[in-house]
């Protein structure tokens, strides 16, 4: 029984989790060891923890998809469409003088509505029609962006109550509100994915649509909900970007698209679908925002961070590649 | 008369039959005594046979969880037309891909081309040998003319920068000249029949210099006088010195075509006969001179047990016509017939996953409509498909992944979680009671044998606890000890009250456990048998023929 114990800790350990975990304490030391005055310090940490959440969320939004063996390169049109046309609600109501509690009530919920409506779009494209999921996000995403940029003609929407902005700079005790909506994104996401039998279909569809399938799970319906589940996060990380700039624009984010993929693929989400933890992608985050932070703070030039950020990609991947390779090998 | 009747069935009898003559105890092979006389001897042969083209001996493959090839001899003559030939999943396709290099075999297998040893076959080395494989679906480009289709590779092979039209339609005149066919260079391929396309595919080869043209079913799509005509340039083919594995199920075609065959079985070698001397009589023996292999096991009439199942008037187009019956409770219903006669088909249209165009569906007669697999597994319907490793399982899922799929909803706990304890003693229940091996739920379904991973899909549909459970060739490329156990299992199931409906191909398998057993033939069901006394002839006269006629030795 013991052993069995030992076995299973030994494993965890194994895991490209516990690798990522590594990973993180390490640029994370390294950083403060770098630069201990300006890294380590509770404001720059503090900033982190504001700019950390839009990317963590776009993240499981771009995860989950690929978990169910699909790809979703529409999440920063989603959230800017959502954004613009929440926006409008709560630029409109302001500018008619309904007081703050109606018009961000409203403009949330329209938020929502707005981003819903986005991800059963790319639901019905990618699990009705049967358009393969890159390809069905790729045309969505052209079209959210069109529309949006058809509503602002290039410029950007704001004029928002001043309470809004309390949802992307408040903090609570010192955390920052957008780390507290991380915080419950993570959580809802993991028990979402991982532990409820919605999750474990998704898990398996990516594996096998047909097998399970066959199996008697309704494959469409799980799809619809996943491009939904992604939608509503994309429609959160657009609350928090509009409130953070104080204004709405279709470009805001957009930079996210490619990262999220990044840090999904980095995170050790299994790009042909089927596998990927959470906390993996969590993980990955992280260690994307120490770095970029952290090279910022010791003056690297930006585009140099970039170069960087893609070497690293480039070599966890290979090392991930190898490993799994060497691994199948020995079978 | 009955030998006219003999001779009939000898040429259209599907394979199975015939290989089921062979008891096959592991790598040993019983013949009766006349066969064995018939067999060239690999094990004996010289080594350096002068005129074989191809030798291989200890060729074996084995893919995670399959043996597909078990110590595979085969000797290829030049200017010989061998046939290869087995049922499916035989081996016959891993065969062809290691000899032209798509597969490469488990070390130990030894392979002469030319009388030259290679250590290791290439798909470039193969082309370089002169192997050529001309696959069922011709691998040609439709929208191209068929002078391209025909000399484009090569001359780019040669190096040639620019394409001269001239040198294409040049190329590709001489090797259909050398087929002594004619056609038409300009058409775009896809405008000609399948027979034409085929003779394009063959042209093509000869531009590659071939020395042995690997055809995979090449008659199968084509119609009498085009098999004479293809027949025709394979013989002279065979004349110029090139030899052809000819690959089919057809055994009168065989008969007709092959200096030689080859016969393989779940993955083993089961020897080489001469073709002249394989006559009628001895194909008679093959077939009624059997020995069963597997346990027969007591039969029971279940028809006042109550219709669990009905079909009332089952239509597709192109799939089966008018097709009724019913399933019994605790019943083991066979349905056999050739490959192609509609059985999967059924399963699957009952399964909800092939809509029929017309037809009712009733259920402890109650009429019930199924339109997904979901809506079957409501109301109590499973289905263990034909192809386990493509829509049986999740392979790169765990074990335990792979029995939870189809409950997953039902272990629930208050907050709508999966309830892992709930999970961890449903699968253990399963893995005990299957007896799975080797126990461990976190193992990857790859990993596992192909008669432990049947166990798992039967596993997982047992998991919901099914009123019926509907089985496509269970047994399929699995090991025959493993078959004995699934035979017992289904039989055990049967017994405890599942109503079950069994699709095989294997004669003596349907005869081991079902208790009734339809025959379908052309889409149709073309007779009835109980399973406590049908024979093997009966059941074959009317899969083949149709017609109700006894036929004796």
């Amino acid at each position: 029984m013991k052993s069995n114990t030992d076995k299973k800790t030994l494993a965890r350990l194994q895991s490209k989790e516990a690798v990522l975990l590594f990973i993180f304490i390490g640029v994370f030391v390294l950083m403060s060891v770098l630069s201990p005055t300006t890294f380590l310090t509770w404001r720059n940490l503090q900033s982190m923890a504001f700019q950390l959440p839009e990317l963590g969320i776009f993240a499981i939004a771009m995860m989950v998809v690929i978990v169910s063996g699909g790809m979703n390169l529409s999440i920063t049109y989603t959230a800017a469409l959502s954004s613009i046309i929440g926006g409008l609600v709560l630029s409109k109501m302001t500018a008619a003088g309904i007081g703050p509690g109606p018009t961000i009530l409203a403009g949330i919920a329209t938020f929502f509505v707005v981003g819903l409506a986005c991800g059963a779009l790319n639901g019905v494209i990618v699990a009705d029609i049967g358009i393969a999921p890159m390809l069905a996000t790729l045309g969505t995403s052209t079209l959210f962006e069109g529309i949006c940029l058809n509503i602002t003609k290039g410029g950007a929407i704001s004029g928002f109550p001043d309470a809004f902005l309390w949802f992307g700079n408040a903090t609570i005790l010192g955390v920052p509100f957008p780390m507290i909506v991380f915080v419950v994104v993570v959580a809802a996401a993991y028990f979402l994915m991982e532990r409820s039998p919605f999750g474990f279909k998704i898990y398996m569809i990516g594996c096998n649509p047909t097998v399970t399938s066959y199996s008697g799970v309704n494959v469409k319906k799980n799809l619809h909900r996943v491009y939904l589940f992604s939608a509503l996060l994309c429609a959160i990380a657009g609350i928090l970007m509009s409130s953070r700039y104080n204004s709405a624009k279709e470009s805001y984010g957009s930079s996210y698209m490619m990262q999220s993929i990044s840090a999904a693929v980095l995170g050790g989400t299994d790009i042909s679908g089927g596998y990927g933890r959470i906390f993996g992608t969590v993980l990955a985050v992280m260690i994307i925002q120490v770095i970029s932070s952290g090279l910022n703070i010791l003056g690297v030039n930006r585009f140099i961070i970039n170069v960087i950020m893609g070497g690293i990609l480039i070599l966890v991947l290979t090392i991930n590649f190898i490993s799994s390779g060497r691994k199948a090998n020995a079978k | 008369m009955q030998f006219c009747h003999a001779v009939f069935l000898a040429h259209f009898v599907y394979l199975n039959v015939l290989l089921c003559a062979f008891t096959v105890p592991e790598n040993r092979v019983t013949l009766p005594l006349q066969i064995k006389n018939l067999i060239i001897d690999t094990q004996e042969r010289t080594p350096m046979n002068p005129n074989a083209f191809l030798q291989i001996s200890h060729v074996s493959k084995t893919f995670p969880g399959v043996k597909a090839l078990q110590d595979i001899s085969l000797e290829i003559n030049r200017g010989e037309i061998h046939a290869l030939i087995g049922e499916n999943g035989a081996g016959k396709s891993t065969l062809i891909k290691i000899l032209s290099g798509v597969y490469q075999p488990d070390p130990g297998a030894e392979i002469s081309i030319d009388g030259k040893r290679c250590s290791q076959i290439t798909p470039l080395l193969a082309l370089k040998k002169g192997i050529v494989v001309i696959y069922q679906d011709f691998s040609l480009f439709p929208n191209e003319s068929v002078a391209e289709n025909i000399a484009i590779t090569t001359d780019i092979e040669k190096g040639t920068k620019f394409l001269s039209w001239k040198k294409i339609r040049s190329t590709a005149k001489a090797a259909l000249d050398r087929l002594g066919v004619e056609l038409d260079l300009d058409a775009p391929l896809g405008t000609l029949s399948v027979a034409k396309q085929q003779l394009v595919a063959i042209a093509r080869a000869l531009t590659f210099d071939a020395k042995l043209l690997i055809m995979d079913e090449p008659t199968s799509a084509l119609s009498k006088s085009e098999v004479e005509l293809l027949f025709r340039i394979m013989r002279t083919l065979r004349e110029s010195g090139i030899s052809i594995l000819f690959i089919s199920h057809k055994l009168d075609e065989v008969m007709a075509i092959s200096d030689r065959f080859s016969i393989l079985r779940d993955g083993k070698y089961l020897g080489t006969f001469g073709g002249d001397e394989l006559d009628n009589d001895i194909l008679i023996s093959l077939m009624v001179g059997r020995k069963i292999e597997y346990t027969i096991y007591q039969k029971h009439n279940r028809a006042n047990a109550g219709k669990v199942l009905e079909l009332k008037d089952f239509n597709k187009a192109g799939n089966f016509k008018n097709i009724s019956f019913h399933l019994n409770k605790g019943e083991i219903l066979g349905i056999t017939g050739l490959v192609g006669a509609g059985r999967t088909e059924i399963l699957k249209a009952i399964y909800g996953i092939n809509h029929q165009d017309t037809g009712q569906l009733f259920l402890d007669g109650r009429k019930i409509t199924i339109t997904s697999a979901e809506d079957a597994v409501r109301h109590g319907i499973a289905y263990m498909p034909e192809n386990r490793l493509s829509e049986g399982l999740v392979l790169r899922k765990t074990m335990a992944d792979n029995i939870t799929v189809t409950v997953v909803d039902r272990l629930k706990t208050k907050s709508k979680l999966i309830d892992r304890t709930k999970q961890k003693e449903l699968v253990d229940k399963w893995i005990h009671e299957l007896n799975i091996k080797p126990p461990y739920p976190d193992m990857s379904a790859s990993k596992l044998s192909g008669g432990n991973q049947q166990r798992v899909v039967l596993a997982k549909w047992l998991a919901v606890n099914p009123k019926v459970l509907l089985v496509d060739e269970p047994t399929n490329g699995i090991d025959i000890g493993a078959k004995a156990e699934i035979h017992k299992l289904l039989r055990d199931l049967a017994e405890s009250g599942i109503s079950i409906i069994l699709v095989s191909s294997e004669l003596s398998e349907i005869l081991a456990i079902a208790d009734r057993i339809l025959v379908m033939r052309r889409g149709k069901i073309a007779g009835e048998f109980d399973g406590a006394t049908a024979t093997q002839e009966e059941i074959m006269n009317k899969a083949i023929l149709g017609v109700k006629q006894p036929v004796t030795a």
